[in-house]
Formats: structure tokens, sequence, C-alpha cells
């Protein structure tokens, strides 16, 4: 049985990895959406695939310290309300954890539904609620700015986290043997 | 794409000397003044200081000329976006009107707007130094030791110092899958219409992460065979011990921030400095 919040060896190294993962993807590779300042940023689909294979303390670290030293290596200074709004997105979906069965190959339909249903979640809690409401009380911005800012980024990450969080899951499933699939000739 | 992110280039100054847990506490500290507080009375002087210890620091403006140029177009379109959503904001927040020119009825100048904008800006601006200034004087090494000396857990301040390491090599691989998968004619430029454009990127993604996957193998295996998670506690090869300036600098440091939260309670009674009703 997985614990939920289990913090082994393994876990602290995925951390570190997918954080490294996570930074590269966030500084060089967006995918523009055709709207001015809005990517959809690759990054949170490898994020939500860490978090998915390594539970949520994992996609929490992976996305904080992800976006945090690329924003202090591009900016000078980390934007903690986002930063932090990164990290329970991929918490969130590092719940599913215990859930899935993909380092033993499994990763079928409602596998998907799952993932995918934590995912949506996931980003609408942190980017419509989470990142907006500390946008305001922490930095004291306007709150339709954020508002509207925060709706953006859930859709632009929700996309992300489904099409290719979903099929690196599925990808990396196939990679897998499951349990009891050696047969005796 | 470079590999090389930010220089370390080691100086004997003050702000070099200085261990890796007090720029980091300072660093916090100010960056959470400056977050609080909305009066421009007080942030500039923080952002008359912060550029005083950037100067002090003796770090080239090579060395951060294009952060300079992200966080300006950042604070620009920041004040672009701010103006054309809320209009009114400071109106709303100061609680009066000034008017002084008006472009179209929503779009009217008030000098409350201004203020609000003009704090907002000033607020950004000095928080920068700071955080640049703390990663181009630290040694990299140093990160998790400061990290971890400040409270975090040593797990987790170990994953940073991993993503530190690993974060040149992941940009080689990238460089290196990019490269082959291009030469089999993979289109990654914008001639390539969005969906085809992030299957293509999917092809790189799929190399990339598995080799990763494989590297967490080999390094935890590796850290384990070494012990590593053994005790609650480590300590730091890196780790900088504290001498007489760190204390001075944090005295300093929190001098600033509670004189800050003093006018912010006993002046302003609240986070905005509002001139506007005397």
């Amino acid at each position: 049985m997985k614990k939920l919040f289990e913090f082994k060896t393994k876990t602290i190294v995925a951390t570190g990895i997918g954080a490294a993962l996570f930074m590269l993807l966030f500084m060089y590779v967006k995918v523009p959406t055709g709207i001015p300042e809005t990517d959809v940023q690759t990054a949170y689909g490898i994020g939500a695939f860490f978090a998915a294979l390594f539970g949520p303390i994992a996609g929490f670290l992976i996305a904080f310290i992800g976006h945090a030293i690329s924003d202090a290596v591009q900016y000078g200074s980390p934007w903690w309300s986002w930063v932090v709004a990164s990290g329970i997105s991929c918490f969130i979906v590092g719940l599913v954890y215990p859930r899935l069965k993909v380092d033993e190959g499994v990763f079928g339909g409602k596998d998907i539904l799952k993932f995918n249903l934590y995912q949506i979640v996931a980003n609408a809690i942190s980017w419509i609620v989470v990142a907006p409401v500390l946008d305001i009380v922490v930095y004291g911005e306007p709150a339709n700015l954020v508002f509207t800012q925060g709706a953006v980024a859930a859709l632009s990450n929700a996309v992300s986290m489904g099409v290719i969080g979903t099929l690196l899951l599925f990808l990396y499933s196939k990679t897998r043997s499951g349990k009891g699939t050696l047969s005796k000739e | 794409m470079k590999a090389k992110l930010f220089d370390y280039i080691e100086k004997d100054n003050f702000v070099f000397n200085l261990s890796g847990m007090t720029k980091l506490l300072c660093f916090l500290i100010l960056t959470f003044t400056v977050m609080y507080s909305y009066d421009a009375r007080v942030i500039l002087p923080i952002l008359v200081f912060s550029f005083w210890v950037l100067h002090l620091s003796e770090i080239r403006f090579s060395q951060i000329k294009i952060m300079l140029y992200y966080v300006l177009v950042f604070i620009a379109i920041n004040f672009v976006l701010t103006f054309l959503f809320s209009p009114q904001y400071g109106v709303e927040l100061y609680g009066t009107r000034h008017e002084l020119f008006s472009l179209t009825a929503r779009y009217t100048v008030t000098a409350e707007q201004l203020l609000y904008q003009g704090t907002k800006v000033l607020k950004y601006l000095s928080v920068i130094p700071l955080g640049m200034m703390f990663l181009l004087t630290t040694n990299p090494s140093e990160f998790a030791a400061s990290l971890s000396s400040i409270g975090v857990s040593y797990k987790a301040a170990f994953a940073v110092s991993l993503t530190l390491r690993y974060f040149p090599d992941m940009i080689r691989d990238y460089n290196d899958i990019a490269l082959a998968q291009q030469a089999r004619g993979l289109d990654l430029s914008r001639k390539e219409r969005i969906g085809t454009r992030l299957k293509n990127i999917m092809n790189i993604f799929v190399p990339l992460i598995f080799s990763s996957l494989d590297r967490v193998e080999v390094i935890s295996n590796a850290m384990d065979l070494r012990g590593f998670g053994k005790h609650k506690k480590r300590t730091w090869y890196a780790f900088k011990p504290l001498v007489k300036n760190d204390g001075l600098a944090m005295a300093i440091c929190v001098a600033i921030a509670l004189a800050a939260l003093g006018v912010a309670f006993f002046v302003d009674h609240g986070r905005y400095w509002n001139p506007f009703i005397a």
C-alpha cells in the first residue's frame, strides 16, 4: 500500500530532478496560445506527472522549488502568491497517487478519468481561488485583474496537465511490466 | 537556451562574506516588509537601501542586465493591465477622488490611481536588487545549508541542491534530444500548427522524462547506499559560520522591518498611506 505522505530518498531525488525539469520547461518551453502574455506552460504537465508518480509532497516541492528558482533567476525575486499556488496545484494532483498503479503498468480509462478529475479540481482551486486571493491579500492587486489572470492560468494549466500529464502517464505505464505478467511455459 | 543561468564570481567584500543564512533571512524579512507596506515613504528608503547594498556587493551590471530587462517589461505590463482592468482602484482604496485628466469616461486618471500604481512600481523595484543579491553573492553549494539553517527540513533543502546541481545536465539533455529530433524533421517553430507543435514537443519530452526517471533511480540508490536520511539532522560542508557582521546585517534588516511595521500601525493605521484624507 502506498502511503500518501511518504518521503523516502527516492522521493527526495525525484523532487530534485523533477524541479530541475520543471524549471527548464517553465523558462524555455512554452506554447503560445495567441493571446499575448498567456502561454500554455508545459512545465505543469511534468509537475502533474511527477506528482502522480511520487505523491503530494514531491508534487508540491517540485512546483514550488521549480517556480521559485526560475522566478528568482529571471526576475530577481519570486512572485510568492503564484509560487504557492503552483505548489498547491501539484500537491492536490499528488493526492491521486495512492489510487493509481502507473508503476505497475496500469493506466486505463478509469485512471485517466481519475487523474484528470484531480487535475481539474487542483487547477480550479489553486488558480481561481488561491492565487488571486493571495495576490489581493499579499500584494494588494485589484480583484478583477487577478481573477481574470487566474481564470486564464487555470484553463491553460489544465490543458497542459490534461494533455501532457495524461500522455506521459499513459506512455510510462506502457514501459512498466505489471504484477504477475510472467507466464510459465 | 543557455546552460549557465547566472555567474557566481567570488569577491571579498561585506556582502559576499556574510553567511548564506543571513542573506536568505534578510532577503525574506525585507521582501515581506515591502510586500506588506503600501506606504511610499517607507518603500522609498528601502529602495535606496537595497540599491546601495547592491552597489556595495560589487555585482557588475552585465551580470544583472537580462534580469533587469525582464523585470522592467513585467512592471510595464502590470502597470498597463492594472489601469486597463481597474482604472478606479485607487479611488476605491483611498476613498477620495481627485481627477487629473480623462481619456474616456471609464479611463479617468486620478491622483489616487497614480499614487497606488506608483507605489506598486516602487514596491516591485525595491525587492529585485535584494533577490539578485542573494542569488549572485551566495555560493550555490551554500543554498541548501542556508535553507536548512532557517528551519527548512534538510530533506527538502537537499532537493533544492539536487535541483541546482542537475539543472545544467537537464538543459544539455534537452538540447541533445531537441537537436536529434529536429534533425529527423521535427518542427518546433511558429510555422507549425499548435496541435502539431504540442505533439512534437511530446516527442522531446518522452525521452527526456524517461532518462530522468532512470537518473532518479541511480541517484537515489547511490544516496541510500551512503546512508542518506538515517539521522534526523545533518551538517553541511558549505555552511559558513555566523560572525559579527552577520549579526549586524540581521539587526539592520530587523530594524527596517520593525520601523515599517511601526509606521503601518501608528502612523497609517493600516497598510496604506492615505495622504488624501488629512
